[in-house]
């Protein structure tokens, strides 16, 4: 495989009330999340249906009890929060107390970015719509990981692998590329250590908001002693034949190539494991710790030290990653090799020639970049130290989802940071499925006869039609079938549920 | 395909422009960085919140995962 595989996101947003730092976060978060459900929807609300999930489930090949998990750990719980589907594939709901939205499954790292931006502004327009209820506070949303007081929460990539692919193989490879991939991915943060407090004048800044809050290299957990390599398998497809790898340490980017690039050069290095194409053992000593210097080293020198003895800096170690990826996509691929593939590799070589040159020449691509120029500019102007509560306001304000508020689109409107997808593009992926999934299915069908879907999930669409004592279950355990080119016609031409899956069941 | 209700966007105003910067001596380019410089740091300054120090603080979130 090449940057082309099944692939979506899954972001949890921060949340406050304006005016009311005590505001209970799950009524606040419901409230968005159902200001947009009951604003767009046309009709009945269908159900996540829950049959098919086992957050317990380990990739090591266990399940975990559930009397000695976390209460946190039962995301297969219906606690009654809101949850929807939305037309185009994606779910909108309330996880622990964020609201979250997981997009469709998508193929490729441009449709990745494309449907995560269009959750962006699905979560604007749900913060817009929650404003307008009578009595109700503004709710405020923010694109990142952490409130700088010891709290963090998640922006989740999932990757589908071939299940023939050894997990330890996975784990050897994928952990010296996640413990430097921050240099390019980082979205940036004000404050060192869990709660923000370790701040020196020195060293206020660092790439990543979510490294301080990693602590093991492998395991089950997601929201206590988090894992660089994080086991939960719930495939949500024929586990016979897949897995998700589901990953956790990322941050929440706002830049459209921070993102491209994070699940493009993931999905390449994925697809080099699974072809057994490394070679050589890239392995850092102290993972965890070193996770950690490296975000807090912008200048990029922090040299790691390899179990072969090698000592190189993130940039460097990235760059044997590139150079591998180089030649497996011209042994694999040559001339024939994807458009998006040759392009995430110019564009990953670029940035880590530049990275290692002058990190500032990323400014106009790189989420982490941009902000500490902004930042840096800030304290040069005002002569303002790293604990300075406006430059802490100013890393919260760039995630604000508000065009008008957030800095990150004040950057991006005014040409500072480059863009690869317009905005009616984006617009559109609010409402329309991917065309290449199941989750084309999936979004028709809540499009279409959204009176007669009683529920749905990833791996199914639950119908309740009239004159039928049971639901009808409709499996899509396939991702890559449901899609245009296979129900496409068929939904165009079935006027009502009924004929769709009487044709489907025939 | 069928629309759902769609609700009023935002106007093209968040639409990016790029600005060709002529090559010309080091300092006039200099002096053009220093005004986009201040350009920004202006036009931030007016969106940032007022009262860094208790918006600050009072952002205060649960753990997610």
């Amino acid at each position: 495989m090449s940057v082309r595989r099944v692939m979506g996101t899954e972001v949890e947003y921060g949340i406050s009330v304006q005016g009311q730092p005590t505001a209970n976060p799950m009524v606040a978060s419901s409230q968005v999340v159902n200001a947009y459900a009951s604003s767009t929807a046309k009709a009945r609300r269908a159900r996540w249906d829950f049959e098919e999930e086992s957050p317990l489930r380990d990739a090591r090949g266990f399940d975990m009890a559930r009397q000695v998990a976390d209460p946190t750990q039962l995301t297969d719980e219906d606690l009654g929060l809101a949850n929807v589907i939305l037309t185009n594939g994606a779910r909108l709901y309330v996880d622990h107390a964020h609201p979250e939205y997981s997009s469709p499954e998508v193929t490729t790292p441009l449709d990745v970015v494309r449907w995560e931006k269009a959750g962006e502004q699905v979560m604007l327009d749900a913060s817009r719509m929650a404003a307008q209820v009578p009595g109700t506070a503004p709710i405020l949303l923010y694109k990142n990981n952490t409130d700088n007081k010891g709290a963090s929460y998640g922006a989740h990539e999932n990757y589908l692998m071939r299940r023939s692919t050894h997990f330890a193989e996975i784990v050897r490879h994928l952990t010296p590329f996640f413990v430097t991939r921050q240099v390019v991915t980082g979205a940036g943060r004000v404050g060192i250590g869990q709660d923000g407090r370790d701040a020196t004048p020195e060293h206020g800044f660092q790439i990543s908001q979510r490294s301080d809050y990693f602590e093991v290299e492998v395991g089950l957990e997601t929201t206590l002693k988090r894992p660089i390599i994080n086991t939960r398998d719930e495939p949500h497809a024929d586990p016979a034949v897949y897995r998700r790898l589901h990953v956790i340490l990322g941050d929440a980017n706002l830049a459209e190539i921070s993102i491209y690039l994070k699940v493009g050069t993931t999905s390449l290095v994925l697809a080099m494991i699974e072809d057994g194409f490394i070679d050589r053992d890239l392995s850092v000593e102290g993972a965890v710790r070193s996770l950690r210097e490296v975000s807090h080293d912008p200048t990029l020198k922090h040299l790691l030290t390899l179990r072969d003895g090698r000592r190189l800096t993130a940039v460097q170690l990235q760059m044997e990653y590139l150079e591998l990826a180089r030649k497996y996509v011209e042994d694999r691929y040559g001339v024939d090799a994807d458009d998006q593939t040759v392009d995430v590799l110019a564009r990953w070589e670029s940035v880590l020639d530049r990275l290692e040159r002058d990190p500032m020449e990323c400014a106009e691509e790189l989420d982490w970049v941009a902000k500490l120029k902004l930042l840096q500019q800030y304290r040069d102007r005002d002569h303002l130290d790293w604990d300075d509560a406006k430059l802490h306001l100013i890393d919260l304000q760039y995630a604000d989802v508000r065009p008008d508020k957030g800095l990150y689109h004040r950057l991006a409107a005014s040409g500072r940071i480059r863009r690869l997808l317009d905005d009616a593009t984006i617009e559109a992926a609010m409402h329309d499925p991917p065309v290449d999934t199941r989750a084309y299915f999936r979004g028709r069908c809540l499009d279409k006869y959204a009176d007669s879907v009683a529920a749905a999930s990833w791996d199914s669409v639950i119908f309740d039609l009239p004159g039928r004592e049971s639901l009808q279950r409709v499996p899509t355990i396939d991702p890559l079938r449901g899609t245009r080119a296979h129900v496409g016609e068929l939904i165009d031409r079935s006027d009502s549920a009924q004929a769709l899956v009487a044709a489907i069941t025939r | 395909m069928a629309q759902e209700q769609k609700q009023p966007r935002r106007s093209s105003q968040d639409e990016t422009t790029t600005e060709e910067v002529a090559e010309t001596d080091v300092a006039e380019r200099k002096e053009m960085i220093d005004e986009d410089v201040d350009a920004i740091l202006d036009e931030i300054d007016e969106v940032l919140e007022s009262n860094a120090e208790d918006f600050v603080k009072s952002f205060i979130q649960k753990g997610g995962q």
